[in-house]
């Protein structure tokens, strides 16, 4: 089968009917944001009505052409969009097995995927009349696109990030600052990620009139995991058409890591539908799931309510959330999105998990085979497809999406091999 | 008639408003509450509201976020708060408790578990803060088959549409958050509350009590002119936190504290009638 150019192109021109009509494409979530048992609205009535402002001023402009048309300039001119889609030839080599492609969102505008959503949500905060907008953030590359985006955009950020993230990443909120964001240290319970959430939140419900929270993952009440996935979804939308164009066919399987899964959903999501396609959900199994020390709830876990929504949690024998441990502080969160939920539990995606250790041993890999530095977050899918490729024919192909670059992680690698730089 | 209900026709008829204190169960210990509990009884308190403590409390501000993290480090769970009402009850069968908290704890404990597990314990209510009448139709089902009331929050925020609907699944009464905020919020503008609650009384019949922001006895007072029930939290736990080191001073300051504010409430309650 060839694919005719027309069609590589509409994948990329956003048309309004091509967000969300992938073949075979599922219709979750309902009308109150569950997928299945999971997702929904767990949150105190004052953001009940503001969320319902949100959810319709979301869906009217996600059908309105001029909307989509500045999404699409902004994710092209400002962003760098499309990402490629890059042949991993020595690697794939390497590994013996399956011919291995990168889809490089390392290559966005900020480093890592996270600016395809805060590019959406700011516009959207604009349309909505907003003039401020709050965001969390763990390992600073949300934070990072969300000041990025209120810069460009005029409008006033603060960003709420964990004492303990903080003091790991000061590059990180230096870059935050010098885009004229305000960083707000959170130092109520473990003040890591899953904390900045809260008083994220906390400071939503105080300044409803004039904030916009722009989520960084595909959790939260909804229609947060759902917005954020069909901003996210340029990437699967991309990739499908990329690999359509240069084989002719559809990958065999999908790779990426799920911390709160933002960059996994944006490359599952349009090739949900496609039954032949594999999709691996990759978690942070810290210093090993048996000890405890780990970020994996979709392996590990159970399910719960938290940050306005149910789905999968780390948490203790009377509904505490526990605190959790991954070397890369993007998947070093206690939740994961509903929708990845619902798709473990229907069985359309695997989740699987790996150690710190294994992700390191990927990073130094790929960097050293391919001359890409990834970030730990992505490490952890390269890690499970050093296991995955090998155990698959050499003219089967897997996308993994290589979700964020590693340059905000040369302290942590450094200082995990005795460096001090 | 519930427990609650029967308390607030009884203050009804004898033209009273109500004065709810909330602590946190377990805070700064587990041996506190329970006697923290009669001696807010014995200082003038209609129903007593007891958090219950969970590691993520988005709704509440600094003060009872503190005091979770207290009796989280005391390991209080959910099962000891109901042993906490089921202590309360062997000496005082009149006064109604409600719980409040969220609902992670009451998930992994099981829905039907904690209902009946709540109203062998003689638990009157229930208010979780993260559950809006578009969520927790089961757990809300197993609640009302015990005979438990279910306590909603109204927020300035809500709509004409979300009032009435909140209307139709409360019971016991409804719990008006005076600000756009969280717990121990300051600046509550008195005359936007009572436009408030008069809305709200026009739409349904259960008592409002009034909460967030309220934190002596003058705007005790002033709520007390619109609404039910005067419900008072973050001043009372910000005293028990001053306290911590000296836990057996805490029943006598916080029922000093709440005596100033029954008697502002009873000084309106006199004028009005």
């Amino acid at each position: 089968m060839s694919t005719s150019p027309d069609n590589f192109d509409w994948a990329f021109a956003g048309a309004a009917h091509a967000r969300r009509s992938h073949p075979g494409a599922y219709d979750l979530p309902d009308a109150g944001g569950h997928f299945g048992p999971y997702g929904g609205m767990f949150v105190p009535e004052t953001l009940m009505h503001p969320l319902e402002e949100l959810r319709t001023a979301y869906e009217r402009y996600m059908a309105d052409p001029q909307f989509l048309a500045e999404l699409d300039a902004d994710l092209q001119d400002y962003v760098g969009r499309p990402s490629p889609l890059y042949h991993a030839e020595r690697w794939s080599h390497e590994l013996g097995g399956a011919q291995i492609f990168l889809k490089r969102e390392d290559l966005n505008h900020t480093g890592a995927h996270k600016v395809n959503n805060t590019i959406g949500q700011a516009l959207l905060a604009r349309r909505m009349g907003k003039t401020r907008i709050i965001a969390e953030t763990g390992a600073g590359q949300h934070g990072v696109a969300s000041a990025t985006v209120a810069a460009r955009l005029g409008l006033e950020c603060v960003v709420y990030m964990g004492e303990v993230d903080i003091a790991r990443q000061e590059a990180n909120v230096y870059r935050m600052r010098l885009l004229g964001a305000r960083v707000v240290s959170v130092t109520s319970g473990s003040r890591t990620l899953k904390d900045a959430l809260n008083e994220a939140m906390r400071d939503w419900v105080t300044n409803i009139d004039d904030t916009f929270y722009i989520i960084g993952t595909v959790a939260g009440p909804h229609p947060y995991p759902a917005m954020v996935r069909d901003f996210q979804a340029v990437i699967g939308r991309e990739a499908r058409a990329q690999m359509l164009a240069r084989s002719g066919r559809l990958p065999d399987a999908l790779v990426a890591c799920v911390g709160g899964g933002s960059n996994a959903i944006g490359l599952f999501y349009p090739f949900i539908g496609d039954e032949g396609v594999a999709i691996y959900g990759v978690e942070a199994a810290g210093d090993g799931l048996q000890t405890g020390r780990h970020a994996a709830p979709l392996c590990a876990g159970r399910p719960g309510v938290l940050h306005g929504n149910r789905t999968y949690l780390m948490e203790d024998n009377h509904g505490q959330i526990v605190e959790t441990h991954s070397i890369s502080a993007g998947l070093d969160y206690p939740g994961v999105g509903p929708e990845h939920a619902w798709l473990k539990d229907s069985g359309r995606a695997r989740y699987d998990s790996v150690t710190d250790e294994e992700a390191l041993r990927a990073f130094h890999h790929l960097t050293r085979t391919e001359g890409i530095i990834p970030a730990l977050e992505s490490s952890h899918a390269l890690a499970y497809v050093h296991k995955l490729a090998p155990t698959m024919r050499k003219d089967q192909t897997i996308i993994v999406n290589l979700s964020g670059r590693g340059d905000k992680d040369m302290h942590t690698v450094a200082s995990h091999d005795g460096l001090v730089l | 008639m519930s427990r609650i209900a029967a308390r607030f026709e009884q203050l009804r008829d004898r033209g009273r408003t109500a004065l709810i204190p909330f602590v946190t169960a377990g805070d700064p210990s587990p041996a506190v509450t329970v006697p923290l509990m009669h001696a807010m009884v014995a200082a003038g308190v209609d129903l007593i509201e007891l958090g219950v403590p969970f590691s993520d409390p988005i709704a509440d501000g600094p003060v009872i976020q503190r005091a979770t993290e207290r009796a989280l480090a005391q390991g209080v769970s959910l099962d000891d708060v109901l042993d906490m009402v089921r202590q309360f009850r062997e000496r005082d069968t009149e006064t109604p408790v409600i719980l409040m908290g969220y609902l992670n704890p009451i998930e992994v404990m099981g829905y039907e578990t904690f209902a009946v597990a709540a109203h062998a314990a003689g638990l009157d209510g229930v208010l979780i803060v993260d559950v809006p009448p578009e969520e927790g139709h089961a757990l809300v089902a197993m609640l009302k088959a015990q005979g438990l009331d279910l306590v909603y929050l109204l927020a300035p925020t809500s709509t004409e549409a979300r009032i009435e609907r909140i209307g139709e699944v409360a019971s016991g009464f409804v719990y008006y958050v005076s600000v756009k905020g969280v717990t121990g919020a300051g600046n509550l503008d008195t005359a936007a509350v009572a436009e408030k609650v008069g809305l709200i009384k026009s739409l349904i019949r259960l008592p409002v009590g009034v909460g967030f922001g309220i934190n002596n006895p003058e705007t005790a007072a002033s709520v007390a002119r619109v609404a039910d029930a005067v419900i008072v939290g973050s001043a009372i736990v910000s005293r028990i936190e001053a306290l911590a080191a000296t836990p057996e001073r805490i029943p006598e300051v916080v029922s000093e504290f709440l005596t100033g504010l029954r008697q502002a409430i009873d000084e309106v309650d006199a004028h009005v009638a």
